[in-house]
């Protein structure tokens, strides 16, 4: 395993926000580290069958999927695609079985927009995924938004795939 | 001729923290003609051959800063440094010429320096005080008139000593050049450290050449685009300590800080009214982001723009009456001025591609902003959009921000893939371009006003 790719995992193990992240491998991003990397941690989803409380984040990540928990944005966009629709569907309906739960949506944006305008782009980015699941009937107050502008890219590369990597807003349960 | 004696008899105590006050009127002699402050645009075919020979220290004594006799050597290499790195001077000195005696510093020897090819002379003299306090002699000398042109003092205390350094070679700049000074001035910006990824943002503060570097904040929390009041007593800037994005204004004094307004949706891009009372914030409710402004006191905020979609940013004109900020209510960010009181509301890039971060120069003549139209570059532009002139040309350049006298810009540089970020200088010819000294990688640079 690479530097590099030593960074990365550890950034997942870091971040609340990711545990399994097998698919759409793009250039120039590391290769996504196996579970035993970071599965010490007992904060991600293992295969081993860690306990999981059910409602938790490792709960919801392993019911939405591998990038289930993640929209992705056009540059400068924000609109609610048909791929989006699926997703906030499944993290809807995960969320309807756990009423009680609570999520933080983070907007992001790529590097290549201004720090004060990615701000902002970011929280509307968020805003459309708290809309977009609110109109599936989460109500509204158990959603947050945070925007992080481009302040914490996922892909590293400065490239296409990565900056489309970027644009997203993830869906985070708060514990 | 007993400079030290003349000169002493002028000295001011303020606060007796910095008495940084002249203490000799700069003597009203014309300038020869073709020294008239006539640079409309920095001319760099005009670069002028000055030397700048160590300060002499007649009776070197140890200060708390060091030898008297090495702290000449050292602010005749910070006027030099300061004076090359505007582009339009080439210093000769302190290194590599003749030490001079403190006879010569009022009576110069004009033929020896036209043999060395210089047009002007910098001479002076460093003399520790019974006080402890500094006293710094500047003097200006055309070499080919055999004429002072200007002279100035200072008593500051030796920890200080840098800035009687920039204050010389602010009278001297001034003096050459007809522009305002700047080099005694101060810069906030971000000190980054860590991989891409996970990058860690602290608020930093350091003179204009990068000296006197303090780091504010310990890296905890993100820290982003900070703003020097124009009285340098505070710094504004936005800090997710809390996770979320909110502005703070933090006291340099006490090391505190609050909100600026109490809030539940994010607040970020602060910025300073120039007399410092009104505070410039945007804040997104619901996804929509709009400029607000609110008094330095707190009170109730003033919502200034209200189109769907995002304006961002902000800043005031130097005669606090209209704002220069950013937005993509046209479809993509451009720039747009208003009157202070959001009233007016119109569009003047009109260049192509995408522009943000306009910041309105203090002398109020030009607007700099980011151009991004694939690469990101900086540029200025005159209040109605006019005159458009890129400054650079680098993958990723952004955030201008202004030195006091209007005719330099700092900005920071993202470096393709890694992510490294740095501070750079450029001046508006476009041609005098360098890196800031910054002890870790920086961005969000912005500068503060000279100081008294």
């Amino acid at each position: 395993m690479t530097n590099k790719a030593r960074t990365f995992a550890l950034l997942l193990v870091a971040s609340t926000t990711l545990a399994a992240c097998g698919k759409k491998e793009v250039e120039n991003v590391p290769p996504v580290a196996d579970n035993t990397t970071y599965g010490n941690t007992g904060d991600t989803v293992t295969p081993s069958g860690n306990a999981i409380i059910p409602g938790s984040q490792e709960d919801f990540l392993q019911s939405v999927g591998s990038m289930g928990d993640r929209i992705f944005f056009d540059t400068d966009r924000f609109n609610i695609d048909t791929a989006d629709q699926a997703t906030l569907q499944t993290q809807a309906q995960w969320l309807a079985r756990y009423p009680n739960a609570r999520v933080t949506v983070e907007g992001h944006a790529d590097e290549r927009g201004t720090r004060d305008y990615n701000l902002a782009l970011g929280e509307r980015r968020a805003n459309a995924a708290k809309n977009y699941l609110a109109s599936l009937g989460v109500d509204a107050s158990r959603i947050q938004t945070v925007s992080y502008g481009k302040e914490r890219p996922q892909a590293l590369g400065s490239n296409e795939e990565a900056w489309a990597q970027n644009r997203r807003a993830v869906t985070v349960v708060i514990r | 001729m007993k400079p030290n004696r003349s000169l002493i008899g002028f000295l001011l105590s303020i606060l007796g923290l910095i008495t940084l006050a002249p203490i000799a009127a700069a003597q009203e002699t014309a300038p020869p003609a073709d020294d008239e402050p006539e640079l409309v645009e920095f001319d760099t075919a005009k670069v002028r051959r000055i030397a700048v020979p160590a300060l002499v220290a007649p009776n070197p004594a140890d200060t708390a800063a060091g030898n008297s006799s090495t702290l000449g050597r050292q602010i005749a290499e910070v006027i030099s440094a300061n004076l090359r790195n505007s582009g339009l001077f080439e210093p000769q000195g302190p290194a590599g010429i003749r030490p001079i005696t403190i006879e010569e510093v009022t009576a110069p020897q004009y033929d020896y320096w036209k043999g060395r090819n210089v047009e002007q002379l910098v001479e002076g003299f460093v003399r520790v005080g019974g006080d402890g306090n500094l006293t710094v002699g500047c003097y200006l000398y055309d070499v080919n008139f055999g004429q002072e042109l200007t002279r100035m003092g200072f008593v500051v205390p030796p920890r200080e000593w840098r800035r009687a350094a920039h204050k010389c070679a602010d009278a001297i700049y001034s003096k050459l050049t007809g522009e305002l000074p700047f080099f005694d001035s101060r810069i906030a910006y971000i000190a980054e450290t860590g991989p891409k990824g996970k990058r860690v943002k602290r608020l930093a503060i350091m003179d204009s050449d990068g000296a006197n570097h303090r780091f504010i904040t310990n890296g905890q929390s993100t820290a982003l685009t900070p703003r020097f009041s124009p009285n340098y007593k505070s710094i504004l800037y936005l800090s997710y300590q809390d996770g979320n994005p909110r502005i703070y204004v933090y006291d340099i004094d006490s090391g505190r800080q609050r909100l600026i307004t109490a809030s539940a949706n994010p607040t970020f891009a602060p910025r300073w009214s120039p007399d410092g009372q009104t505070i410039l914030y945007s804040m997104a409710v619901a996804g929509n982001t709009d400029i607000y402004k609110i008094s330095v006191n707190g009170g109730a905020p003033v919502k200034l723009t209200s189109a769907p979609g995002i304006d961002v940013g902000g800043s005031f004109s130097p005669d606090g009456r209209q704002i220069v900020f950013e937005s993509d209510r046209g479809g993509s960010q451009q720039i747009y001025v208003m009157n202070a009181d959001g009233s007016n509301q119109r569009r003047i890039s009109h260049g192509g591609g995408r522009y943000a971060t306009p910041e309105w120069s203090p002398r109020g003549d030009l607007i700099a902003y980011t151009r991004i139209a694939g690469d990101f570059r900086v540029g200025v532009m005159r209040p109605d959009g006019s005159g458009e002139r890129l400054l650079t040309d680098s993958w990723q350049d952004e955030a201008p921000t202004w030195a006091p006298n209007g005719r330099v810009i700092q900005f920071f540089r993202t470096e393709r893939n890694t992510g490294k970020t740095s501070v750079w200088q450029v001046d508006l010819t476009g041609r005098n371009e360098r890196k800031l000294p910054t002890p870790v990688d920086g961005s969000d640079p912005a500068w503060g006003p000279v100081l008294p």
